[in-house]
C-alpha cells in the first residue's frame, strides 16, 4: 500500500516538471533559434540544426554596416525615451491630483483615461494624420513622439495613481503641517518615496513605445526616419523569394538582447508593476 | 500661548454626521486631552483644529480669531501622528528641519540651531545623521516630537502617539511628553487617546467625548469624582465602576448605582452577599469578582494579595460617601 | 458657559466654508490635471472626433480639407437599377470588409480562449512552491519583452516551409507528412498567427491571473484539505470563484487587445484574405489604396464595436475596476 503511494507521488512529481519543462522550453525556444540563425551564415542558414555548428558574425556585421539600421536604432531610442519623460513628467503631477485630492467627476475622469489606454490605435490614426501634417512633423521622430503619448501617457497615469494611493496619508499631512505646498509634497516629499514606481512604470511605458509598429508605419516613410520594427518588418532582399533571414534574425537579435536584459533585471518590479495597473504594457 | 475656543463646531463626511455640535475652549498653556471609544470623533475633532479637515459649520477661534479657512501651517501648530509619519528619505535631521526650511527667511544657522535645540531636549543629537528606519521605534517617536518641537508651535498635537509603543516605551514616553509639557509652560497642548489611564496621568483637564458630543469636560479628579453621567462614571477608572440597579438601587433611592472597586470593604455585616467567581492577583492589590444577580459581576478592589477561593461568599459594602447615583436618563442625582 | 450667547454662529444655516487648505488643493490639482488632459483632447480626443467625421466625408489622402459631406454614404448607400434590381455599396455592403470582421472575431475568440486556459495553467504552476520557480517565472518574460514584429519574423522563420524549424520537428517527430507552408497556405494562416500570440501573449495572462491566485489566502486550502475535498473540486469550488475579478479583467483587456489586432498580422501573413483583419484593413484602405474615406468608416466601426463590447462586458460581467475613490 505504501509502495503504491510513493509511486503516484513520483508519477506526479515527474509530471510536474516535465509541464515546468515545456513551458520553459516553449518560452525560450524561439529566441535561442532566432539567435542561433543569426549566427549562421551562407548556406548553413537552410540547414536545420538545433546547436550551434559554426559561428559567424556576418549577419551582425551586414545589419550594421548596410542600410539604415544604426540610424533606426538610434530613432527608437530617441523616440522611446523623450515619450516616456514627457509623459512621466504629465503623469506624475496629474498622478497626485487623482490619487490625493477629492474632487467633483475623479471617478469619471480616471474611466476616461482607463478607456483612452483600450482606444482600438486605428481609430484615431486619420485624425492623428491630419494632426501631425497640420503641425509639420509628418515623418519625423517627433510624429511619433506625439502620437505614441495616446498610449504612455494613460498607462502611466494610471498606474501611478494606483502607486499613489498607496502612500501613506499621515505623511501627507505631516508635510502639509510643515506648511508644503502641493507642488512641494510632490517634488520633495512624494518623488523621493517614488523613485522605484517612476522606474517600473517609465520602462513599461518605454517597451510599449520602443515595440509600437502601426503608427511608425504610418507617420514614417523614409529609411532615415524609421523606428526599428519597422526597418525589421520591411527588411527584403531582392525578391520575394530572397528574404535575407540571416540578417533579420541578426537585426531581431540586437533590438531584443537589451530589452530582455532589462526585463530580466526589474522582474519583480516589473511583475508587480503590471498586475498594480493592471493594464496592459 | 494660544487658547483655543470651538463654537458648536459640526462636521459630516457626505451624510455621516461625526461631530454633531461641540463647544469648548482650551485655555493658554493648558494640557488638554481628548479621551473615549473608538469612532467617539476625538481625531476627527483634533484634525479639525489642525486645519487638516473642513469645519462643516461653527466657529473656531485661536486667541479671540477665527481659523476656519487658515491652512495648518498658518495656525502655529504642530502635530504627532500616530505612524510617527517620518519622511522615510530624509535623515533625522532633514526631517526635523523640513518644515523650517519651506519657511521663508530662517538661515542656514537658525535652522541648525533650533534643530540641535530640539534634539539635544529629546537626547536624540547622536541620531541626527541616520535615517528614520535606522531608529528604533521609541527613538523614531522622540524624532516626530522633535520635529514638533523644532516648528517652535503655539499649539501642540498629538494623535494617539503612543499607541505603536510597546507597553514598556509607553510609559517611558509618557513620562517624558509629561516633562516636556512641564518645560513648555505657554504651550498648548490636545493630546488624543482612547486609554483612559493616559488620560488621567497626562491631562490638566480631560474632555471625554461620545458619540460626536461632548460628554463631560473637567480635571482628572473631577471626572473621577463628579462624573456628570454613566458613561463618563463607567469610562473613567479601572477597574470599571460598577453599576447596580433594581432593589439594590432602590434603597439607595436612585435608578442606577455606581460603585468603585475600590470603594467596596469586605465586612462580615456587609449589606449585599456574593459568590467569588474570579479572582485577579495583581500583586499591589486584587480584584475580585462577585455575582450578585446584576448584569455584570461586582469587582471589588481589594488591597495587597488576597485569597478569595472561587464560589465562596463574600459579604460587602459600598463606601456610603463615595457612591454614585444615577437617575433613569444617566444623569448623576446630587 | 459664558459662550452660550453667542453661540448660534455656525449652525446649518451658514454656507459650507471652504478652507484655505482645500481651495489650495483643488486649485492645484485643477493646473496638475489641465496638462495631461489637454495632451489627452489633442492626441486622442480630436484625432478621434476628425476620425469619425471623415467617415461621413468624401475626404482623401491629398485632400482632407476639401472634403465634402456625404452622411451615411461610406456605410451604406444603394442604387435602384432600371431592371429594378437594388445595388448596395458601402463598407456595410461589402464582402471584404465583412471577411476581416469575421477574421477578427475568429482570432480574439481563439486566442483569448487558448491565452486564458494556457495562462491558467502557467500561473498554477508558478503558484506552487518548488525549486527552480524563479526561472520559470524569468522564461516566461522573454516572449513577452520581444517586439511583436520580432516575434512574427522569429516565427516566420520558424514555420517557413522549406527551411523551418517546425516543419522540420514535425517531420522527425511523424506529426506531419509533408511540410506545411503554415503562412502562406489559406487554410493554416490563421494557426500560424494564433500561434505565435499565444505564445507572446500567455505570459501577460499568466502574470494578471497569478497576481489573483497570490491574493487566495493559503489557509482556504488548508480547511479544504482537512476536509478531504479532491483538488480538482478544489480548484472549480475554490480557486475559481476567487480568482474570477483578475480574470475577468484580464480577459476584457486581452479581447480589447486581440480586436485591433495590426502588426502581427501584417508581418507574419502579409496580403493574406484569410487573416486579414480590421485593423489591417482599414490601416491599407487609409494610407495605401487611397481609399481614406473608406478606411476612416471602417476605424470608426471597429472603434463602435469594441465600445459595446466593453460595455456590455463591464455591464454583463459586473466588473469591478478599482477605480475611483479611496
Amino acid at each position: 500500500m505504501g509502495a503504491t503511494f510513493d509511486y503516484w507521488k513520483l508519477t506526479k512529481t515527474v509530471l510536474f516538471y516535465a509541464l515546468v519543462l515545456v513551458i520553459v522550453v516553449v518560452s525560450v525556444f524561439p529566441f535561442y533559434y532566432a539567435i542561433l540563425t543569426s549566427l549562421k551564415s551562407g548556406t548553413d542558414l537552410f540547414r536545420v540544426t538545433y546547436w550551434p555548428t559554426s559561428i559567424s558574425f556576418d549577419n551582425f556585421r551586414q545589419v550594421f554596416s548596410q542600410g539604415a539600421f544604426p540610424r533606426n536604432l538610434l530613432n527608437s531610442v530617441f523616440v522611446a525615451s523623450v515619450t516616456v519623460i514627457l509623459a512621466l513628467f504629465l503623469a506624475v503631477t496629474a498622478s497626485f491630483a487623482l490619487s490625493r485630492v477629492r474632487f467633483r467627476g475623479r471617478g469619471l475622469l480616471l474611466m476616461t483615461i482607463l478607456a483612452v489606454s483600450m482606444f482600438p490605435q486605428i481609430a484615431v490614426l486619420a485624425g492623428l494624420f491630419e494632426v501631425i501634417r497640420f503641425l509639420g512633423i509628418y515623418n519625423t521622430p517627433w510624429a511619433l513622439i506625439f502620437a505614441y503619448t495616446i498610449f504612455t501617457l494613460p498607462f502611466t497615469v494610471w498606474v501611478l495613481t494606483t502607486f499613489m494611493r498607496d502612500l501613506p496619508v499621515e505623511i501627507e499631512e505631516a508635510a502639509i503641517v510643515d506648511g508644503a505646498t502641493p507642488w512641494v509634497i510632490i517634488t520633495q516629499v512624494f518623488m523621493p518615496l517614488m523613485w522605484p514606481a517612476l522606474v517600473t512604470t517609465g520602462l513599461l511605458a518605454f517597451i510599449a513605445a520602443w515595440n509600437e509598429f502601426l503608427f511608425a508605419l504610418t507617420f514614417t516613410v523614409s529609411n532615415e526616419t524609421r523606428t526599428v520594427p519597422v526597418a525589421i518588418a520591411l527588411l527584403s532582399g531582392g525578391s520575394q523569394y530572397e528574404i535575407p533571414w540571416g540578417i533579420i534574425m541578426a537585426a531581431s537579435v540586437v533590438v531584443t538582447v537589451p530589452l530582455v536584459a532589462l526585463v530580466l533585471v526589474f522582474q519583480r518590479k516589473i511583475v508587480s508593476g503590471l498586475t498594480a495597473g493592471g493594464v496592459k504594457g | 500661548m494660544a487658547s483655543i475656543e470651538l463654537r458648536n463646531i459640526r462636521k459630516s463626511f457626505g451624510a455621516v454626521n461625526v461631530i454633531k455640535g461641540v463647544d469648548l475652549e482650551v485655555r493658554k498653556g493648558e494640557f488638554m486631552v481628548f479621551v473615549g471609544p473608538s469612532g467617539c470623533g476625538k481625531s476627527t475633532l483634533l484634525r479639525l483644529i489642525s486645519g487638516l479637515e473642513d469645519i462643516t459649520s461653527g466657529e473656531m477661534l485661536f486667541d479671540g480669531k477665527v481659523v476656519n479657512a487658515l491652512t495648518p501651517s498658518k495656525r502655529g501648530i504642530a502635530m504627532v501622528f500616530q505612524s510617527y509619519a517620518l519622511y522615510p528619505h530624509m535623515t533625522v535631521y532633514e526631517n526635523m528641519a523640513f518644515g523650517l526650511k519651506l519657511e521663508k527667511g530662517n538661515s542656514k544657522e537658525a535652522i541648525r540651531e533650533r534643530v540641535e535645540k530640539a534634539a539635544d531636549m529629546l537626547q536624540i543629537r547622536q541620531y541626527l545623521d541616520r535615517l528614520p528606519k535606522q531608529l528604533s521605534g521609541g527613538q523614531r517617536q522622540r524624532v516626530a516630537i522633535g520635529r514638533a518641537i523644532t516648528r517652535d508651535p503655539k499649539v501642540f498635537l498629538f494623535d494617539e502617539p503612543l499607541s505603536n509603543l510597546d507597553a514598556a516605551l509607553r510609559v517611558a514616553t509618557r513620562i517624558e511628553i509629561a516633562k516636556l509639557h512641564e518645560g513648555m509652560h505657554d504651550v498648548t497642548m490636545i493630546y488624543v487617546t482612547h486609554d483612559q489611564v493616559e488620560a488621567m496621568t497626562l491631562a490638566d483637564r480631560i474632555c471625554v467625548l461620545r458619540d460626536g458630543l461632548v460628554e463631560q469636560v473637567g480635571t482628572p479628579m473631577e471626572l473621577y469624582e463628579k462624573p456628570d453621567s454613566i458613561f463618563v462614571a463607567g469610562f473613567i477608572g479601572s477597574p470599571k465602576m460598577n453599576f447596580l440597579t433594581g432593589e439594590k438601587a432602590e434603597a439607595f433611592k436612585c435608578a442606577t448605582l455606581g460603585v468603585r472597586g475600590e470603594h467596596m470593604l469586605v465586612k462580615p455585616d456587609g449589606i449585599w452577599e456574593g459568590e467569588v467567581i474570579h479572582t485577579e492577583n495583581l500583586g499591589a492589590d486584587t480584584y475580585v469578582y462577585l455575582e450578585m444577580g446584576q448584569e455584570e459581576p461586582i469587582v471589588v478592589r481589594l488591597e495587597g494579595a488576597m485569597q478569595h477561593p472561587s464560589g465562596s461568599k463574600l459579604r460587602v459594602s459600598p463606601m456610603e460617601d463615595r457612591v454614585h447615583r444615577f437617575d433613569e436618563a444617566g444623569k448623576p442625582i446630587r | 458657559m459664558a459662550t452660550d450667547a453667542m453661540a448660534p454662529v455656525g449652525t446649518a444655516a451658514t454656507p459650507k466654508i471652504r478652507s484655505e487648505l482645500m481651495l489650495q488643493r483643488v486649485r492645484a490639482a485643477r493646473w496638475f490635471l489641465v496638462p495631461m488632459m489637454i495632451a489627452l483632447a489633442i492626441v486622442a480626443g480630436w484625432p478621434l472626433t476628425r476620425s469619425i467625421w471623415f467617415s461621413f466625408t468624401d475626404a482623401t489622402l491629398n485632400d482632407l480639407y476639401g472634403a465634402e459631406w456625404v452622411g451615411f454614404g461610406n456605410y451604406l448607400r444603394w442604387q435602384v437599377l432600371e431592371s429594378g434590381t437594388v445595388r448596395y455599396r458601402g463598407v456595410l455592403a461589402d464582402p471584404d470588409w465583412w471577411n476581416a470582421v469575421w477574421n477578427t472575431v475568429r482570432f480574439a475568440f481563439w486566442s483569448v480562449l487558448w491565452e486564458t486556459v494556457l495562462g491558467m495553467i502557467v500561473a498554477l504552476v508558478l503558484n506552487a512552491e518548488f525549486r527552480g520557480r524563479g526561472i520559470v517565472r524569468a522564461a516566461i518574460l522573454i516572449p513577452w519583452a520581444i517586439p511583436t514584429i520580432v516575434s512574427a519574423r522569429m516565427w516566420g522563420w520558424m514555420l517557413n516551409d522549406q527551411f523551418g524549424i517546425i516543419n522540420d520537428l514535425g517531420m522527425k517527430l511523424g506529426l506531419l507528412s509533408a511540410p506545411v507552408a503554415w503562412t502562406a497556405s489559406a487554410d493554416t494562416a490563421m494557426t500560424a498567427v494564433l500561434i505565435v500570440d499565444i505564445w507572446k501573449t500567455t505570459p501577460f495572462m499568466a502574470l494578471l491571473i497569478l497576481a489573483g491566485l497570490q491574493m487566495i489566502p493559503k489557509d482556504i486550502y488548508e480547511a479544504a484539505d482537512i476536509d478531504g475535498v479532491h483538488p480538482v473540486k478544489q480548484f472549480f469550488r475554490i480557486t475559481l470563484p476567487l480568482v474570477r475579478p483578475a480574470l475577468m479583467v484580464a480577459i476584457i483587456f486581452r479581447v480589447l487587445d486581440a480586436l485591433r489586432i495590426f502588426d502581427l498580422i501584417y508581418v507574419l501573413t502579409p496580403n493574406s484574405r484569410s487573416t486579414k483583419t480590421m485593423s489591417v484593413l482599414a490601416q491599407e484602405n487609409l494610407f495605401q489604396f487611397n481609399n481614406f474615406a473608406e478606411g476612416s468608416t471602417q476605424s470608426t466601426l471597429l472603434f463602435l464595436l469594441i465600445a459595446i463590447f466593453t460595455i456590455l462586458y463591464i455591464w454583463i460581467g459586473k466588473v469591478n475596476f478599482e477605480g475611483g475613490d479611496r
